[in-house]
């Protein structure tokens, strides 16, 4: 088959309706919206969107308070998803690992809100974590608390964290183990000297879901807390009819994820994906 | 240090599940209002969600959207793995960069970019503009899963087939498709379930008339009264969840015990 008719209808796709829109969108922040109706006249340059958001510091404190719960969230994720990664990878019978994936799988295709609505129904008031907490004297959050944010998105990106991580480990040879305590290193090093470098690309591989999937959510914010993060600053806007902020406020996340793409690709990540 | 994997592996576990557990009890639980411990036994709940009209409409709906994204994430997926697999030309890696950026970028992205480009355009929203929303993402997903299984095909058996007189489409047909049917299948699988659970595209992409079973949830969990309905189709979903972890593991039990490739 010609490597152009293969290429066509792909291409097509990727650079119209795909790379078209964000184009679109890019466009759009440079363009104004007519006041009276919130339509935007195309061809009609400006710099508005960006003074606007220029100028107003709660956009920048959004943006670094999501960024850093992106961050928050990865490492994580990062921290629950290695012990048990190893313990699936190098530990378990064969059979035994085949059970603990398959229940790894298994909460990553249960629907995304229902999780949601799930945690909502443990924080809130009457909840689980109040009743919990009791005897302690203790009320749940409630689902007004930035925290909650952070459990919840932690536990819903978790098994994008495990599964890269156990099969980056799953890879490592026995014998690179055998050789790093032969020649006298202690388990510790071992793992930080030879287990931790050959697992990186899968973590990475691992992180950009993790940290993407933050980056962008307004859902479960909007949901469990009251604190606004990117994502509800595009959206708000956009259900506002306000496109020209929305579009250029949308620039913040795809110049993040570009550049950590970049860098994921240099340490091996695609790989892994 | 191996019982203190095996416990944290069992705390991780715990958590990974708690919430299901708690949606799954409260379903059942007599108190409209989800309170815990759960007030008592009721199947009242399960009545009402199947009196709720809206409900089998955005289910339609889904799998409607599901389907057709499905479908030209598999074509267009397949072409695209082929040409990166099978051919090297400039600017290779850049389109396998690109490919990426859909899945790579947060939905909120992509959700926006088409909701203004149909604006701009003056396109009317509704299932086909869901379509195309979620096929950004499932191409990604179809492409993976093929590019992953072509790298591991050896080109021996396409080529015997062309020594023997059998032009590129019968090749195709006959040796290649074959070999990437559980690719194909896995792939299909994924971006279903993808398409079915999305909510962020889908509601840039929606308007004002269609509702999908995402979008139902999102609305009914937030009137307090609906709250009991959405327990049950949180359950449900719950258990619907089975079915692709099922045939994704006798999928690759097939690849392990077939021998075939």
């Amino acid at each position: 088959m010609r490597l152009s008719l293969l290429l066509a209808a792909p291409l097509l796709w990727l650079g119209v309706v795909y790379l078209g829109s964000l184009g679109i969108l890019l466009l759009n922040a440079f363009w104004t919206s007519d006041s009276f109706t919130g339509r935007v006249i195309p061809f009609d340059w400006s710099l508005d969107a960006f003074r606007q958001i220029l100028g107003n510091d709660v956009y920048r404190t959004i943006a670094v308070r999501t960024v850093a719960m992106a961050i928050l969230v990865t490492l994580t994720d990062v921290i629950l998803a290695l012990p048990i990664a190893y313990y699936m990878a190098r530990v378990a019978s064969p059979r035994y690992r085949r059970l603990i994936v398959v229940a790894v799988l298994m909460p990553l295709w249960a629907s995304y809100l229902v999780k949601i609505f799930a945690w909502r129904s443990i924080f809130q008031g009457n909840g689980v974590l109040t009743w919990v907490l009791s005897p302690f004297d203790i009320a749940g959050p409630g689902n007004d608390e930035i925290f909650n944010s952070w459990i919840v998105f932690s536990y819903l990106w978790l098994p994008y964290m495990i599964l890269p991580i156990y099969t980056s480990l799953e890879r490592v040879p026995n014998s690179l183990l055998e050789a790093s305590a032969d020649l006298g290193a202690k388990a510790g090093t071992t793992f930080r000297r030879v287990v931790l470098p050959l697992l990186l690309p899968g973590l990475v591989a691992g992180s950009i879901f993790t940290f993407s999937l933050t980056l962008g959510d307004y859902i479960v914010p909007s949901l469990v807390s009251d604190a606004k993060f990117i994502g509800n600053v595009i959206y708000d806007n956009s259900a506002l009819g306000n496109f020209p902020v929305a579009a250029a406020y949308s620039l913040v996340p795809i110049f993040i994820m570009i550049v950590y793409l970049l860098i994921a690709r240099r340490l091996g990540a695609f790989e892994s994906l | 240090m191996r019982v203190a994997l095996r416990i944290a592996t069992w705390v991780i576990l715990g958590f990974l599940y708690l919430p299901l557990v708690v949606v799954a009890i409260h379903a059942f639980n007599e108190s409209g209002f989800m309170a815990w411990p759960p007030t008592g036994f009721t199947l009242r709940w399960f009545g009402e969600a199947i009196e709720n009209s809206a409900i089998p409409e955005a289910f339609v709906n889904s799998i409607l959207a599901a389907l057709g994204a499905v479908a030209i994430a598999l074509v267009l997926g397949t072409l695209a793995a082929m040409a990166v697999q099978r051919y090297s030309f400039f600017g290779r890696d850049t389109i396998s960069f690109l490919l990426l950026l859909p899945i790579a970028l947060p939905g909120v992205i992509t959700g926006i970019a088409l909701s203004t480009t149909f604006q701009t355009l003056g396109i009317n929203f509704g299932l086909t503009t869901i379509i195309i929303g979620h096929a950004t993402f499932c191409v990604v997903v179809a492409f993976n899963n093929v590019v992953a299984r072509l790298r591991r095909l050896p080109r021996s058996s396409e080529e015997a087939s062309s020594d023997l007189g059998a032009d590129t489409w019968i090749t195709f047909r006959r040796i290649t498709t074959p070999a990437m049917r559980t690719a194909l299948l896995s792939g299909a699988l994924l971006a279903f379930a993808l398409s079915f659970d999305e909510v962020i595209v889908t509601l840039f992409t929606a308007g004002a008339g269609t509702q999908t079973i995402p979008l139902f949830v999102l609305a009914a969990m937030q009137r307090p009264t609906e709250l009991p309905v959405v327990n049950v189709v949180a359950l449900v979903l719950i258990l619907f969840s089975v079915i692709p972890v099922y045939i994704a593991q006798r999928i690759s039990g097939d690849v392990a015990g077939g021998g075939r490739y």
